[in-house]
């Protein structure tokens, strides 16, 4: 695996490499943007909406310690057990516990980002504990070996082609099935198995609820409902910055939530959790794993607004054209880009800069992040720890010191100008000469704006 | 009235008439023009790779150079971008910044806004594809984008529909960067020309025989992709078509 500034540019050109199927990646996921722009449009007071959640988010994120204390004080006082882990490694202890103080053999979990951030798959399946993601996506990547490509639709980066030949190969179903419903129906008498076995049901959480000590996890698929209804544990798993302050705030959530994601006006299944169900077990894992350090910084601090919609990511140009598995980042495109330098900027030094900073992002986002802003500010966060190439730096401190001399850059520019216009095509389209690969450069004309500005002025 | 020309270096560099377009619409709605010789560049492409510290001196430079001026017009919606929205981040809080940023206008917000002007006249028989280049778009707001919800009057394509005879055409994808993003297009080489080809594709569905933006950097890196894979269209800044330049005559006739 590359490093560094040169590990999304290269996914990234192998991904463009594949053309027809780059071309449908964009198209797919460009489909759900348009779907999502006619849900929004549908709903007069959007932008206030949008506008009111990015409040409430900013208020919670302020005085997040007193909401996460009475958020827990009303969860236990439900029955629920909650647990605090610092960063990944402890919410995979957390859970490895519980399901040992359990003799659970068996897990199913249904879709979860932050279990997918802490690797508890893996982590889990070392300890002889078998974990089946029961989200239709999330089955397909895991029955492939791959992490999720995308926050809301895992598998979008399949074709149903490829789903036909994986289900043939471990499902058994026919040779050559594509018809998606007859997948889906497969998958299902597989998955309902798993679900009447499983010594434990695993849930993310979309939103906590400060004031009632509930949860909502929100599905389209109904499996975090069948997940947690047979077992007598469910473990719910958080990051610190899922809470809202009062049940009413759902109102304004779930809203945007789903007409965010995939343009349907409210998601299948929002399942409420108010405390474990008669005889059952509740736990809830709340985990920070470097959200603390985001929330102190002034700038980054927005960044916890997000509730994984995934809007930035369908409206992103790039994250369409390169697919989320060029970001090697949990969660992928703007939000990612953001979030996966604050765990490791230099591992990550790349994707602030997969970005045409055309600000789409922060306008589709419902709880308006400045996502574009925010990866800008990265940029300099990069060059200020001394993570860009010396070539970069070197390049612009030579731009620096000609744009501070005027009669230097008139100079240098005519110099360039020259050179456009004498060198052979052979010799200016060399293998270095990256903008040439597929565009032209512009003519250069003989004499510049200012040279002929001035000319004109001595004329008159 | 009295204004300052701000002129892109990439413009001064490889598109002069581009500037001189300027000076003329300008010109014929009563604004005398002046250039103040001592400009470079406003450290746009430092600050976006994220050397603030070679972009702060630009941008003192530049605070400076206009300093004495009451207007600052400028044919480019991303450098007049950079001055209101990214300046803050590289200067010190003064009134001298707070006015710089108040009086700096990109061309066409400065004909709506400032001159209030309703339309163009003049004709411009052709074909034409608003490009809508992302600064002017999401940070100066010249229109709405698709993503918001609350509508607004596009400024260009108000200025561009009052022409006679002009006939601009409808895109797929209606404001979807064009991927040139600075060194972006370097960097990012494949994604870049991935994107700007698909815009030419909409364009060229929609038949576009000219393209026009408020940015000439946009232009820039569509123009080479048309050139290279001979696209049956050219580009022209808006600035040219405002100022009754003839769409006959390629305004850049490209590398080859």
């Amino acid at each position: 695996m590359t490093h560094g500034l040169n590990q999304h540019p290269l996914e990234a050109a192998r991904f463009v490499g594949n053309h027809e199927r780059a071309r449908w990646h964009d198209g797919a996921l460009w489909f759900v943007r348009t779907k999502r722009d006619r849900a929004a449009a549908s709903v007069p007071e959007w932008e206030q909406l949008r506008e009111i959640a990015s409040q409430i988010k900013g208020h919670l994120i302020a005085r997040l310690p007193e909401y996460l204390e009475q958020f827990e004080e009303r969860a236990v006082g439900l029955g629920a057990h909650v647990h605090w882990a610092a960063d990944a490694a402890e919410h995979n202890q957390i859970v490895l516990k519980l399901l040992q103080q359990h003799n659970v053999k068996r897990v199913v979990k249904s879709k979860s980002m932050l279990t997918e951030e802490c690797h508890l798959n893996p982590f889990l399946e070392q300890h002889a504990i078998e974990v089946v993601d029961t989200d239709l996506g999330e089955r397909i990547v895991q029955m492939r070996g791959e992490s999720p490509s995308h926050i809301v639709l895992p598998a979008i980066h399949i074709k149903k082609e490829e789903v036909g030949a994986l289900f043939h190969e471990q499902l058994g179903t026919q040779v050559g099935a594509t018809d998606p419903a007859y997948l889906t129906e497969s998958a299902r008498k597989h998955l309902r198995q798993k679900f009447l076995k499983a010594d434990a049901g695993i849930t993310g959480v979309n939103f906590a609820i400060a004031e009632t000590g509930g949860l909502v996890v929100c599905t389209n698929e109904g499996n975090a409902d069948l997940g947690v209804s047979l077992p007598k544990l469910h473990i719910a798993c958080m990051g610190i910055e899922k809470l809202v302050p009062r049940a009413a705030d759902l109102g304004v959530f779930l809203r945007l939530l789903a007409r965010s994601a995939t343009g349907q006006p409210i998601t299948t299944y929002s399942s409420h959790f108010h405390g474990p169900r008669p005889a059952g077990e509740l736990h809830i894992v709340i985990v920070d794993n470097g959200r603390s350090w985001l929330r102190t910084s002034e700038e980054f601090r927005r960044s916890l607004n997000c509730i994984r919609c995934g809007a930035c990511m369908n409206t992103c140009p790039v994250y369409r054209r390169s697919g989320g598995h060029s970001y090697h980042y949990t969660v992928p495109g703007p939000i990612g880009s953001i979030l996966a330098p604050a765990t490791d900027a230099r591992q990550h030094a790349s994707l602030p800069f997969a970005c045409s900073l055309c600000g789409s992002c922060s306008d589709v986002c419902p709880v308006k992040i400045d996502l574009h802003q925010q990866l800008l500010t990265w940029r300099h966060e990069i060059a200020s720890r001394h993570l860009l190439p010396l070539s970069k730096r070197l390049a612009m401190r030579v731009g620096r010191f000609v744009l501070s001399r005027p009669r230097l850059y008139q100079w240098a520019g005519a110099a360039a100008r020259l050179a456009l216009r004498l060198l052979p095509r052979s010799i200016l389209y060399h293998r270095w000469n990256v903008w040439g690969r597929q565009r032209d450069l512009p003519e250069a004309p003989r004499r510049s704006f200012r040279q002929l500005y001035r000319r004109r002025r001595h004329e008159q | 009235m009295h204004a300052a020309l701000f002129v892109p270096c990439y413009i001064d560099q490889f598109y002069p008439q581009v500037a001189f377009a300027t000076i003329d619409v300008l010109g014929q709605h009563g604004v005398e023009v002046e250039f103040p010789a001592a400009q470079t560049c406003c450290g746009q492409p430092m600050a976006n790779i994220g050397c603030s510290d070679d972009a702060r001196p630009l941008a003192q430079r530049f605070l400076e150079i206009f300093q004495p001026y009451t207007h600052v017009v400028c044919p480019s919606g991303s450098c007049v971008a950079m001055i209101r929205h990214h300046y803050d981040g590289l200067l010190d809080e003064s009134s001298e910044l707070a006015d710089l940023k108040e009086k700096t206008f990109e061309l066409c917000e400065f004909l709506t806004d400032v001159l209030e002007i309703e339309g163009i006249s003049g004709s411009f028989p052709h074909r034409v594809g608003l490009h809508q280049s992302c600064h002017g778009l999401r940070e100066l707001r010249l229109g709405s984008c698709t993503e918001r919800m609350d509508s607004t009057d596009n400024k260009i394509h108000r200025l561009l529909e009052s022409l006679e005879g002009i006939q601009l055409t409808e895109l797929r994808r209606q404001d979807e960067c064009c991927g040139f993003g600075g060194t972006f297009a370097v960097s990012e080489e494949a994604v870049s020309t991935m994107m700007g080809l698909d815009r030419l594709h909409d364009h060229q569905e929609a038949g576009t025989e000219i393209l026009t933006a408020a940015d000439m950097s946009c232009l820039m890196h569509l123009d080479g992709l048309i050139q290279r894979q001979r696209f049956p269209m050219r580009v022209m800044h808006v600035a040219e078509i405002l100022a009754g330049r003839p769409g006959s005559v390629p305004a850049t006739e490209g590398g080859r």
